[in-house]
Order: structure tokens, then sequence, then C-alpha cells
């Protein structure tokens, strides 16, 4: 078998700026001095003169781009998700989401894969956070190349958005030609019968992985990644449920406020289908290598495997 | 406009004001009297702005960081023409333009949305970053409590302003020594403020009566004589100012006036107005 691409979505995520940066002058990038981390270091390095250090002050880091993006222009703000969502949430609401102003969040370093760094840089939380502010669009993507055009897309798009990116290198999945990415709307990366498993960011490779497990066993799994957590595709999650009868939910997150419950709420006012939800089960991180924690934490194709299982 | 002339519109602008707050029967009369002359200043003479073309790509811009005084900012724009005075009788009522702090998105004239404290000034260095970014010619100013200077991320946006040496940036500070617990020393005092900004590479300009139009038009003069610092100009306000039994008191901070305080208000307002 060959050899898995693998890329973290931080590292898609700088280069895309670069790339943007080649196109266009009317962005700043903004870092809070973790731009080695958060890989904005890149663009640093390419266009110098458009990036601007906050240095270690995310609430005023918001503010900055807040201000600036009342002038007509973007402005990426970028730091870990920990911070971005957390720190900074009551900026994020009233700077940025309460205006409806032309933000770019870069979060990279969310979730458990943080690895050694442990509990208090482990953001399990942000999604939920995020998707509570009106107006506000969360986008999880899946991959490299699902990253790269979430930047984009999101330079383009009006109003703020979260951009939620990993630290972990995962597999590139959406590298061929028909690819294509549009804010708001799923897409269903493997078709089947019996169950609709619906991930976002790194759980997406595992729902795949899970679902070919599966499928040794007589049981077609349908896969679908759900980049956009918010506005959510609630007519692709409601036509797969209604086609499989069986949901299961897939997320490097709290299962409280993440994808799993923005699906159950659409499943339950719409279509309601027994379901199971895969995330961080209301318990801070710890240290450790990253896969290891995912593991640990039931957060790959074991885990949804599992989940798969218990609700047939 | 002569300095007797604006005292006059700032008069105005207190009587819209009480107005304001008394109609909404709720709001923050003390900190809106106290900074009416400033603002004032900053609407009738200083800034570049143009009332038919709020969006006006080079305007100056204008952030109220202490977003509570908003009857007073909202009685300046109408008195300057924005909208018709006769809408600050819909302050803070279902529907109205005129939320209880301002948005941007509402009102015609306001270039941020603020209220929550310490926020407003993040955005205005925002604004003058871009300026100077993409070589607009406009300058920013913005309004601070002395009470809000106890929010760290003050002192966040301080630290961004003086680094980058925004000297088309200048940030007030009502200082009338009052917040909502008390006084300033009896709270949490963030002085000494002055040497805070100088501290922060900040340019300061101590405004010794932040209610007098003379002082005022040379605070402001100074400051536009500054390159390579951001200005603070440190304005010793009176809360409450030109309403007797409202000045220097903490009670009049977010509380409307009943109709009898009412009516001596507008009373005393009128007659400060012949005066001038």
């Amino acid at each position: 078998m060959a050899e898995v691409k693998k890329v973290a979505t931080r590292v898609s995520y700088g280069e895309a700026l670069v790339e943007l940066g080649n196109e266009h002058d009317d962005f700043v990038v903004l870092d809070a001095d973790l731009a080695a981390a958060t890989q904005t270091g890149k663009f640093k390095t390419a266009h110098p003169e458009r990036f601007y250090d906050a240095g270690i002050a995310e609430s005023n880091l918001m503010g900055l781009a807040a201000g600036i993006a009342t002038t007509g222009r973007v402005a990426f703000a970028s730091t870990f998700a920990m911070f971005a969502a957390g720190r900074a949430y009551e900026q994020v609401r009233n700077s940025i989401g309460y205006p409806h102003l032309n933000v770019k969040i870069g979060a990279t370093h969310a979730g458990i894969s943080v690895g050694e760094d442990g509990a208090t840089h482990q953001c399990c939380e942000d999604i939920a956070l995020m998707r509570t502010i009106p107006g506000m669009t969360v986008v999880v993507p899946a991959d490299d190349v699902e990253a790269r055009a979430c930047v984009r897309a999101a330079y383009e798009f009006e109003g703020p958005v979260y951009m939620r990116f990993g630290r972990l290198a995962t597999p590139v999945i959406n590298d061929h030609e028909d690819y294509e990415f549009k804010i708001g709307r799923g897409v269903v990366v493997r078709e089947g019968s019996d169950v609709t498993i619906v991930a976002c960011g790194l759980m997406v490779a595992e729902a795949l992985a899970a679902a070919e497990a599966l499928a040794a066993d007589g049981i077609d799994a349908e896969v679908i990644n759900m980049h956009t957590i918010k506005p959510l595709d609630e007519r692709l999650v409601v036509a797969s449920a209604k086609k499989t009868g069986r949901v299961v939910t897939a997320e490097e997150h709290s299962i409280i406020g993440g994808l799993g419950e923005a699906v159950a709420s659409v499943l339950a006012e719409q279509h309601p289908v027994p379901m199971r939800r895969v995330g961080v089960r209301d318990v801070y991180g710890e240290s450790g290598p990253a896969v290891d924690l995912l593991h640990k934490y039931g957060l790959d194709a074991d885990g949804i495997e599992a989940a798969v299982r218990s609700v047939l | 406009m002569t300095n007797q002339e604006l005292a006059k519109v700032a008069n105005e602008v207190r009587k819209g004001v009480v107005t304001a707050v008394h109609a909404a029967k709720s709001g923050h009369p003390g900190g809106s009297l106290g900074a009416a002359d400033i603002m004032t200043y900053l609407y009738f003479e200083e800034m570049n702005i143009d009332p038919a073309d709020p969006h006006k790509a080079d305007r100056d811009r204008f952030v109220l960081s202490k977003g509570h005084a908003a009857p007073g900012l909202y009685s300046v724009l109408a008195n300057r023409g924005y909208f018709p005075v006769e809408e600050l009788e819909t302050l803070r009522h279902i529907g109205s333009r005129l939320q209880g702090h301002p948005n941007m998105n509402d009102t015609p004239g306001i270039d941020m949305s603020t209220g929550s404290l310490g926020q407003g000034i993040s955005a205005a260095v925002g604004m003058a970053l871009a300026a100077k970014h993409w070589g607009d010619s406009y300058r920013v100013y913005t309004l601070l409590g002395d009470g809000e200077c106890e929010e760290g991320q003050v002192w966040e946006a301080a630290m961004f302003a003086g680094n980058h040496a925004l000297d088309n940036l200048v940030a007030v500070v009502d200082h009338n020594g009052l917040q909502i617990d008390g006084t300033i020393d009896e709270v949490n005092s963030a002085m000494p403020l002055a040497d805070k900004f100088r501290a922060f590479k900040w340019h300061v300009i101590e405004l010794a009566d932040g209610n007098d139009m003379a002082q005022i038009e040379a605070a402001f003069a100074e400051a536009r004589e500054v390159t390579g610092a951001p200005v603070a100009i440190i304005a010793e306000t009176v809360k409450g100012k030109g309403v007797s039994f409202m000045e220097n008191q903490v009670g009049w901070h977010g509380k409307a006036p009943n109709d009898e305080q009412f009516e001596q208000a507008m009373a005393e307002l009128a007659a400060a107005g012949e005066e001038l």
C-alpha cells in the first residue's frame, strides 16, 4: 500500500495565505506571538509588510482585526483555538460578530491532537463557542486540500468566518480533480445505505477508515464530510438520515455544542433517528503523543466503528 | 465656529442627552453630559466628516470606547445633522436605531459598535493601523472612560499603538473620577494615567478643563502637531456637567431623571443657553 500523504491543516493555512497574498493586497495577517506555530510565519516571510504581530494580547488582536475590517479590507487574525475562541470570545462576539465585520479567524492547534502541551492548550470547546455567535460562519476543513480552499473561500466570503485548523499532520483525502469546496455545503465522500457518519476535520479520514472496516462485515456506511458546522447543511443531513435511518457524528471536539449537537438538533426537529456522538466526552485532555491521545479518547476509526455498531 | 458658538451647541447637545435618557427611562446621563463638550468639538470643529455622506472613505473616525455615553454621541450626531433631533426620544426603544450602546450598522455616523469596555480603543488602533498601512489620510479619535482604563485590553491596545507610533490616533480619556461602584480611588484606581500612557510611548496632553472649549481646542491643536507617537489627552471633566443635581454624583452614572427632574434639568440648560 502506498504511503498516505499527510499534511497538518495549519501548514495548509500558512501556505494558502501566502498564495492569496500573491494575488491580493487588500488584506493583512495578524498573529499573537505564535506565527511559527500557526504557520502565519510563512506569510510573514513572503509578505513581511502585510504582517502584524499583536504580541501576547489576544483581546487586542481581535479588536485590531475588527478596526481594520471597518475600513472595507479583510483581516486574518490567528492564534491557537484556545485563545481565539476561548480567551477572546467576548471580543469576537462584540467587536467582530455584532457589527458583522470581515474578520477571518484562523484558529490553529484545535482539539486534543495538540498532543504534549496538554489540557490547557487542547481546545475542545471552540466550535460550541463560535457557533453561538449570530452570523458567524464556522468551518472545520478535513485536510490540506480543503483547508486551502477554505482560506480562499473565507477571503471571498462577506462576514466573519472562524476557521479551525489542526497541529497534527493528517491524511490528504480530497486530492482529486472534481473536488469542490463551498461554504455551507457538506460533501458525501462515501455513499452507503445502512448508517450515516457525519464527520468534520481529521475525523473525516477516520470515518472513511471505519467505513472500510465496517464494509468487511457487510455494513454499508455513508460518510459525510461536514466541513461547515455553521451554517449546517441541514438538507443533506436529513436526506441521508432518511436514507440510512441511523446517524453517527464524529468530531475532535466536545460532544457538547459541536457538530454532534448541531446534527442532533436538526434531526430531532426534522427527522429523528437513532444517533451516537463520537467526541470528547465532557472531559479535559492530557499530555501525550497526539495519535495515542486520539485513540485513548475514542477519536479514531476504532471509536467510530464501535459507535456505529452500537447504533445498528 | 467660535468657542462660544461651540459651547452653545454643546448646551443643545446636553438638552438632547437629558431628553433622550428621560424618554428612555434608562441610560447614562452622567458621562454623556461630562463628555458633551469634547464630542461636540470633535464633530463640529475637529473632524473631517460629512453628515450627508456618513461612510465617505476619507472621513476621520470616532470610536466611543466608553459606549455607554451613547446618548451624548447620539445627541451630537443629531445636532450635527446625521439624523433628526426628534429621533433622540426613541433611545433604547424597541425598533429604534438608537440602541443602548452604539451599533455601527444601525445608526448613521457610528464608526464602530461599542459598549463592552476596553474594546473600542482596540478597534480605533486597528483603524489607525489600516490608515498607515494603506496610506489613507484620515485620523482616528476615540473616547475612553477613566474607569474603563481598569480593563486590561486598554493597555494591550496602548502597547500596540505606541510600538507602531500611530500618530494618526488620538485617545481622549474622560477623567471624571467616578465609576458605577464609587469613586475611581475607592474602586480600583488605574491612576496615574498620564504616566502609564507615556510608559507605552504615547504623547500625553493633560487637559485641565475638559468642559472648556478654548482648552479643548488647544489640546486637539497640539495633538495635530505630534508626530511619531499616538496622543492621549487626559481630560479632566465634571460628570453630569450642566445639570446641577447630576454633577459629580456617582448615582447619576446610569439613571434616568423622573419628570420633575427632567423639567428642572431642562430649565437649567435653557437658562445656561440664554447666558451663552
